[in-house]
């Protein structure tokens, strides 16, 4: 990797332009209006061809100036369809974001033919020329975007410290938002505002459809794992700042392995922020995939053991010589699990030598039938008392006791037992060991 | 009800409504509806489904917006009185996986008080907790929205409406999906609520705990079908008007004025 300063201003655009977007996408995320920052950032496009047409420059405050006023058309065009056209909210969104679009790029083409406003530069963005404009501040040559994206980023920042309250009960209950004097209607515009304000400063790195990345994912991300409107935020920008760094060494490292040139740095931002949410999606502690497999896992091999070892108890208590052989295809019948739990088990059982195998068959040690015989008790005494206070049929009990036996614990037993008056037979006649 | 007031009357009527009506998309929800509330009450809302219960409320707080009449708090518009009128929406009406715990909901009651761009301070977070003490609900200050029971959540709801500290409540559908000991809790609260000489508002829908709960009755289908004592106005007669009969001419009116409503557009 041959690192130089210009990828220096490249990460440092990426990374202001994805805390810029991250911070106000949580709100966004929260008010189910994902679709919101979409519509806005294709509908600003006529705004900023407009922008230009009129004053003939690329003036950032122009631009930010017709992006702006767009993007509240694009919200306040959006609710007056749905109220008016009855349509839902999301269709409407739909028709006013593509016909805003659509004469955006229209405009581009016809009228800004001999600048460079490009309707790729438009789509996807041109991160990699950034560095190529500068501005001189400080004595320091600093690209332009990221004069615009700092200041945006510190906007976006001061908004949502100074509004922190009226976000957060705005978002979460905007009828008692209003009633307490905070305005939802207000901070709504306010929002969107912001998100069309920002998407202009970062359009020209990152392109009208990549936004889009930026803005939702690592708040989706961070909502995933977090529980607190604070906390989210925080590992929202986190993440939004490890996908930029992680963007541009991905688009730089990852072609060359199979022999391809540098990719499109934006392109690969957005998908870093992708993975990582994916990543949190198979792995979060308490929604991840992984983690709620393994426990399921757990789970099954626990009752399978259980299983394995009551079966072994009753197959001792015959008395009469009999030709029930213990094995996967017994389990089976009567689990209903597979032979792979049947295994698993009966290897953990072996472990712990509860079980030992002799011959071709099974055979419970002395702490196996401990085991074992407490867990019998715990079936037996259920199967007393579900007889006697809930007078369920004498032939429906067992499957009743047989899931309760696997949660039965000593203190749940002792008072079951004294529930029952400590009888030595269950209702079935069988004997309940000690 | 409807007699005239002179000024100081009006002063001291929590809630009158006069000649509202509400519309959505041209279909009137709510016609015509006159009544006035007594303070130190505890007022029932009831009526069959669309029968514009919630919409009363959301027109009576300014949340939807009315096509005619006039709803004075105290004898002054509602936006000169927010202060003294406390909420309770449904709780289906928000999302309960949002990233806030117990203490946060409870705290945005007091976001009036607190004012715009100022902190959350300890005094505040104080007052939050005393009532989330008087609710049950202070062990579970640190609980994340979503694990809470659909009774716990609506504690916390009350405890948002309790530190506004307003002198009207309207509480819209309180009592729906709770268990038994909220349900005791939210009456206890109400009582104390009363015998403090706050004036509350409650959409309710089960007919059975009526005449326990409420000193007064709005029955209400679209229009106001009695107002007044709950021992006086929860006849058979009366409640034969509110959900039976259901009206006919008055809907196949409704539907002529929609369809008329359409033509012009």
């Amino acid at each position: 990797m041959n690192w130089t300063d210009l990828d220096n201003w490249i990460v440092i655009t990426g990374i202001f332009s994805a805390l810029s977007c991250a911070i106000l996408g949580n709100f966004m995320v929260l008010r189910r209006l994902s679709m919101m920052g979409d519509a806005i950032s294709h509908a600003v496009l006529p705004g900023l061809a407009a922008a230009f047409l009129l004053s003939g420059s690329r003036d950032s405050i122009t631009m930010f100036a017709g992006a702006a006023v767009v993007g509240i058309l694009t919200a306040i065009f959006t609710d007056i369809i749905h109220r008016l056209g009855k349509v839902e909210e999301s269709a409407s969104m739909g028709v006013v974001f593509t016909t805003l679009f659509a004469l955006g790029l229209i405009m581009i083409v016809k009228g800004a033919d001999a600048v460079d406003l490009d309707p790729g530069c438009v789509l996807y963005g041109a991160i990699e020329l950034v560095p190529l404009d500068t501005k001189t501040v400080f004595g320091i040559p600093v690209p332009r975007a990221v004069i615009a994206l700092a200041t945006v980023l510190i906007i976006n920042l001061l908004f949502v410290i100074i509004f922190y309250k009226e976000l957060k009960i705005s978002s979460f209950d905007p009828d008692l938002a209003t009633t307490v004097g905070a305005n939802a209607l207000w901070m709504h515009f306010m929002l969107m505002t912001l998100v069309a304000i920002t998407t202009v400063a970062s359009f020209e790195s990152v392109g009208s459809i990549l936004v889009i990345a930026m803005l939702i994912v690592p708040a989706a991300t961070a909502y995933l794992i977090t529980e607190q409107l604070r906390t989210m935020i925080i590992v929202s920008l986190l993440i939004a700042e490890l996908s930029a760094i992680l963007g541009h060494c991905g688009a730089l490292t990852l072609p060359r392995l199979w022999g391809f040139s540098d990719t499109s740095t934006a392109g690969m931002i957005a998908v870093a922020s992708g993975a990582i949410f994916f990543l949190t999606l198979f792995l979060s502690p308490k929604h991840g995939i992984v983690f709620k497999s393994i426990k399921r896992f757990w789970t099954f091999l626990k009752i399978s053991r259980e299983d394995i070892l009551g079966l072994l108890y009753r197959l001792s208590e015959l008395k009469f010589p009999n030709d029930v052989r213990f094995d996967s295809n017994l389990f089976s019948k009567v689990t209903g699990s597979g032979a792979f739990m049947y295994h698993a088990a009966i290897l953990s059982l072996k472990l712990e030598r509860k079980v030992i195998a002799e011959k071709n068959d099974y055979k419970l040690t002395n702490l196996g039938k401990k085991s074992a015989a407490s867990l019998i008790r715990s079936h037996r005494l259920w199967e007393s008392y579900l007889y006697k206070y809930l007078n369920i049929p004498i032939d429906h009990l067992h499957f009743s006791a047989e899931r309760f036996e696997h949660v039965t614990d000593a203190k749940m037993q002792e008072q079951l037992s004294l529930g029952t008056e400590s009888p030595t037979q269950d209702p079935h006649g069988k004997n309940i060991p000690e | 009800m409807n007699g005239i007031h002179n000024v100081e009357d009006v002063n001291k009527i929590p809630v009158l409504v006069h000649d509202l009506t509400v519309a959505y998309h041209h279909k009137p929800v709510l016609w015509d509806v006159d009544f006035e509330v007594e303070e130190g009450q505890i007022v029932g809302i009831i009526g069959p489904n669309g029968a514009g219960k919630s919409t009363l409320i959301k027109a009576i707080l300014e949340l939807v917006s009315k096509t005619s009449g006039r709803v004075l708090i105290y004898g002054e518009p509602y936006r000169k009185q927010r202060s003294l009128v406390g909420y309770v929406p449904q709780r289906e009406s928000v999302d309960w996986d949002f990233p806030v715990n117990a203490l946060d909901v409870v705290l945005m009651g007091l976001y009036g008080k607190i004012g715009w761009c100022r902190p959350v301070t300890k005094n505040y977070k104080d007052l939050a907790m005393v009532a989330m003490e008087r609710v049950g609900m202070a062990d579970y200050a640190k609980r994340q929205i979503s694990q809470l029971s659909g009774g716990q959540q609506q504690r916390i709801f009350l405890a948002r409406a309790l530190v506004q500290d307003a002198k009207i409540y309207f509480m819209d559908e309180p009592f729906v999906g709770v268990d038994a000991a909220t349900e005791k809790a939210i009456v206890t609260i109400l009582h104390d609520l009363k015998s403090k000489g706050k004036t509350v508002l409650i959409v309710h829908h089960t007919l059975q705990t009526v005449k326990q709960y409420f000193d007064s009755l709005i029955m209400l289908n679209m229009r106001i079908v009695a107002t007044g004592l709950t021992s006086e106005v929860f006849t058979q007669k009366n409640l034969h008007k509110t959900y039976g009969g259901r009206l006919t001419l008055l809907e196949e009116a409704v539907q002529a004025y929609t369809r008329e409503g359409r033509i012009d557009e």
